[in-house]
């Protein structure tokens, strides 16, 4: 079976003016730099990284929302970068995004059944009322708004957080797609409806095969949810590898320190944190070498010369630091 | 400071008040960090609130009392608070970048915070107070002359820290302080407070929802439940002998790295909303082990052993 | 589809309670039935020809004429009831062109931006910096002034301010993220204007409209004055400008300035308690939703004054 999404050494560089009036140079933001995976069916796949590393874009990318300076990213076969008009509306119906705050991803004055059947709308996948009411009620009733009717004539204001975020998946299910990017999907709501929407997502891909693409911070939360992790620094996949052995033994150095400093709900258990100093770095002057360098705990000198590449570090595992080949 | 039983309410228009706060006891002793947790809604930002005296118009403490340094801070004056304010309890706020003015200087800023209060006045000596504090928390005196926008979303809370730190309080209240920020600045910034905690014997009252952040971080937990407390014990008997079935649920809802693999659990349905209270424990209609004792009689604070404290009727049972 | 009723009715429950926005509302309620109910309100019919005497001529307020008469012993009242629809008709038709173009330029320039939006931009910029009202004289005096043409020239220069506000609204919908949305699940530009930036978009504009008409009326009387209006319509202006050019001054017939003028007053300060209403009410910034620590917060806690120019917060990019 082939895989649903295939990313292959993709690329997104904004430009940024930068300099006076005369002499203007052009630079670029590195928001993706070289970047190759491939989601499986079925599969949930959590890209990893603090603010700035580039999986939002990423999120926006495989969306086809922004265009990829250069690379493939291959949707059910299909390079969507060089599909047209119709083709890409067939596409997308098939790869629908959920968002970070559902406060703001809903239109205030529209309602709840009118925001569910819109794409369908959109699309024109409907001949009749009746249809699409029939659609919206099933999409409403799987994302676990149950009964309904109860909140088709409702606005998004008098609904709570979590089922506010019901109403986007509804709305990405109403089309039913078989890939679903998450961008931060429940970072907005209380700790204890998280379990909720993060379960609601698994079912989804047990009952209709949806592959999932979640975009996050947030570590502690991936292993419930994810087969896969994929760590993101500045652009760069630097570890991508089933989710258990990423987290219970990283290879990498960031993500080794990233995972060290997530707060464990255990006072008993205080654990050696290795606090990286400074900021990620501006995506824009990218450091020499390996770009993680300067902020690496175990850097060594061949570290600012040599850009690593991700080499297998254990089964289907792998890393991109160059004190991983020295053994 | 020491709370003794401190309720406020809200006038509602059309409705009987709202009782948004009940009966919250707590101390806060020299050098302690008290966690306040709950989810959105439970009172936390009330509690705040009262406790500077920063209510909305709707808003009236009804009983309890606040004492702090000798006095009780709901007698005094509202030009004895306002001096309280910041000279004494400074305040910490989630998102600095609203908490900052966009169009001064961050040093400038702190400077104003030091005047305002008359902790000092000659400017040289001010000048100096900046440089102090700037260094403190850790941002190089080359970026004092530079404006929020230019800071990174954790340069902005450690100006927000050097702020609250102007007038040498010794309390500090942290609303969500690191609740925006990405786990590496969240530990940068919570590793600057336990050191300032140590340097400057500094008590913090730190408001929360990440129940990660306050293993790491509080000597003592206050779990709030729709403006109630619900438990109240140190940041060991909490996580390992929660007796609230609330606290229970709620560390079972929080992800945890050592056990990956545990199934995550949910609360299901949401807090109560101020005008529909349930009659009787608040937490009833969500609670696991519930019984019919519950949704007729409130529970009181019951000590289940010396500085541990719930309000569950199956506690008192025991 | 129908929004559906419920923000109304919460809008009407807000609205009702600003005491600004209901006299506005009342005051134009008002102008607008004696407007329409002219010829059975007016005790005379000013158009008709009179007989007259020397004394009819600025008799001052009587029984029979209640605001006196003017220079031709026409009845000021009933001149009044007649003149106030020529400032309505020209007020609503104006601000209706002002507005829907200012509302067309405005959303295309801040949906799609880029060269649109700066050619766009400048064209405003450049009505902006053109003096409107020696133009709308200028251009008035060469057509001819007919009322039709008096309100194509209102409305076709009274539309810059409404072309800004509707851009930076537009501006501020688009970032939101329920646009992104609509955009991930495939919807067109088109759509997204329609269904997503013109609902929200649309309570400025009604803000807008209202205090263009105000506007628009204003521009008219000062054109009837100048002697640029309609010879065979009756306006407030008009009966201004002939009150002024024809001695009522030196006769002592304040009735005949009085009365127009009041009414134009009325008409301007109406809308614009009802613009200023509908902005409060209308306007999400203003509300306030539950407890929020904000910089207000912040300035309060620290003891200081609040600025009264809070500058919105230029986010760091």
């Amino acid at each position: 079976m082939s895989s649903i999404v295939e990313v292959t050494h993709l690329r997104k560089l904004f430009p940024v003016k930068k300099g006076g009036l005369f002499d203007r140079q052009e630079k670029f933001v590195h928001a993706i730099d070289d970047v190759s995976f491939t989601v499986e069916r079925g599969e949930v796949l959590a890209v990893v990284g603090e603010s700035g590393c580039g999986k939002s874009t990423l999120a926006l990318t495989l969306m086809g929302l922004e265009r990829p300076t250069s690379g493939v990213i291959q949707i059910n076969g299909q390079n969507i970068a060089t599909l047209k008009g119709k083709e890409i509306q067939v596409v997308r119906r098939h790869v629908q995004m959920i968002f970070q705050d559902p406060y703001e991803s809903l239109n205030p004055i529209m309602t709840i059944a009118d925001i569910v059947a819109e794409p369908l709308k959109v699309h024109g996948l409907v001949k009749n009322k009746q249809e699409r009411q029939e659609r919206v009620i099933r999409a409403l009733e799987d994302a676990g708004l149950k009964p309904a009717l109860n909140f088709m004539h409702r606005l998004p204001q008098e609904l709570s957080g979590g089922q506010r975020q019901r109403v986007v998946i509804a709305g990405a299910l109403v089309l039913e797609p078989e890939l679903l990017i998450a961008d931060e999907p429940v970072s907005m709501l209380d700790v204890s409806i998280r379990a909720e929407i993060l379960n609601l997502l698994l079912e989804l891909r047990q009952m209709r095969g949806i592959s999932i693409v979640m975009i996050t911070h947030d570590l502690g939360t991936v292993g419930y949810v994810a087969d896969r992790i994929a760590v993101m620094y500045l652009g760069r996949l630097v570890e991508i590898g089933p989710a258990l052995q990423v987290l219970q033994q990283p290879h990498h150095p960031y993500t080794r320190a990233l995972l060290s400093v997530v707060p464990v709900p255990n006072p008993r258990q205080r654990r050696e944190r290795v606090i990286l100093q400074g900021e990620t770095p501006n995506p824009i002057n990218l450091p020499p070498g390996c770009r993680f360098h300067p902020r690496c705990p175990v850097a060594q000198p061949r570290c600012q010369e040599t850009d690593p590449m991700l080499q297998p570090v254990a089964a289907a595992h792998e890393a991109a630091c160059l004190l991983l080949s020295s053994g | 400071m020491s709370v003794t039983d401190l309720s406020t309410d809200f006038l509602l228009e059309s409705a009987p008040p709202a009782h948004a706060l009940v009966n919250v006891s707590f101390t806060l002793r020299e050098g302690e960090v008290l966690g306040l947790v709950g989810e959105s809604g439970c009172g936390k930002t009330t509690l705040m609130l009262s406790l500077m005296r920063l209510l909305p118009a709707n808003g009236r403490i009804t009983s309890g009392t606040v004492n702090f340094m000798g006095q009780d801070l709901l007698d005094l004056g509202e030009n004895a608070m306002a001096d309280m304010r910041w000279k004494h309890i400074a305040m910490i706020f989630q998102g600095a970048m609203n908490a900052l003015n966009p169009v001064q200087r961050v040093g400038d800023q702190i400077a104003e915070a030091i005047v305002q209060h008359n902790y000092i006045q000659e400017k040289g000596v001010v000048d100096g107070r900046v440089a102090e504090l700037l260094d403190l928390v850790g941002i190089g005196p080359e970026r004092r002359r530079q404006y929020p926008h230019q800071y990174s979303g954790g340069m902005r809370q450690r100006a927000m820290i050097a702020m609250a730190l102007a007038c040498n309080p010794q309390i500090i209240i942290a609303d969500e302080p690191t609740t925006a920020l990405d786990v590496m600045v969240q530990a940068q910034i919570l590793e600057l407070l336990d050191t300032l905690r140590q340097r400057l014997g500094l008590s913090i009252l730190f408001v929360t929802h990440d129940l990660g952040v306050v293993a790491e971080m509080c000597d003592t937990v206050l779990v709030m439940y729709g403006g109630v407390t619900v438990e109240y014990a140190s940041v060991d008997t909490i996580y390992n002998d929660p007796q609230h079935p609330y606290t229970r649920e709620l560390l079972r809802a929080f992800p945890d790295l050592s056990r990956p693999t545990e199934k995550l659990a949910s609360i299901p349905g949401h807090p109560p909303r101020l005008n529909a209270l349930p009659p009787g424990c608040r937490f009833a209609p969500r609670c696991p082990a519930v019984f019919d004792r519950c949704h007729t009689e409130q529970p009181a604070l019951h000590q289940v052993k010396l500085g541990h404290w719930a309000s569950c009727h199956l506690v008192e049972r025991m | 589809m129908s929004p559906s009723p419920p923000p109304i009715r919460s809008f009407w429950r807000t609205f009702r309670r600003n005491r600004m926005g209901m006299v506005g509302a009342v005051m134009l309620i008002l102008a607008v039935l004696i407007a329409v109910f002219a010829p059975a309100l007016a005790p005379y019919n000013p158009y008709q020809p009179t007989r007259v005497t020397i004394d009819d001529i600025y008799a001052p307020p009587s029984p029979a004429h209640p605001f006196g008469t003017d220079d031709a012993g026409k009845d000021v009242l009933s001149s009044f009831i007649y003149g106030a629809r020529v400032s309505l008709i020209v007020g609503f038709f104006a601000s209706f062109i002002s507005v829907v173009i200012g509302g067309v330029i405005g959303i295309s320039a801040g949906f799609y931006g880029g060269k649109l939006e700066n050619g766009l931009m400048r064209f405003t910029d450049i009505m902006l910096v053109i003096p409107d009202f020696p133009l709308i004289v200028l251009l008035v005096a060469l057509t001819k002034p007919s009322l039709l043409n008096i309100i194509v020239v209102i409305g076709l220069l009274g539309w810059t301010s409404s072309a800004r506000l509707v851009r930076s609204q537009t501006l501020s919908v688009k970032q939101r993220k329920f646009v992104l949305r609509a955009r991930a699940i495939g919807a067109g530009n088109f759509h997204i204007i329609r269904r997503h930036i013109f609902p929200l978009v649309l309570p400025l504009i009604v803000v807008n409209t209202v205090l263009v008409i105000s506007l628009a009326v204003l521009n008219e009387s000062a054109l009837s004055f100048l002697g640029l209006s309609d010879p065979t319509k009756i306006s407030w202006g008009q009966m201004l400008n002939f009150a002024f050019t024809r001695g009522a001054m030196s006769a002592g017939a304040w009735w005949a300035l009085v009365a127009p003028g009041l009414g134009i007053v009325w008409l301007v300060l109406g809308c614009t308690l009802l613009g200023q209403g509908l902005e409060q009410v209308l306007n999400p910034r203003l509300e306030t939703h539950h407890l929020s620590v904000g910089s207000k917060m912040v300035a309060r806690m620290m003891g200081m004054k609040e600025k009264p120019s809070e500058v919105k917060a230029v986010s760091g990019d």
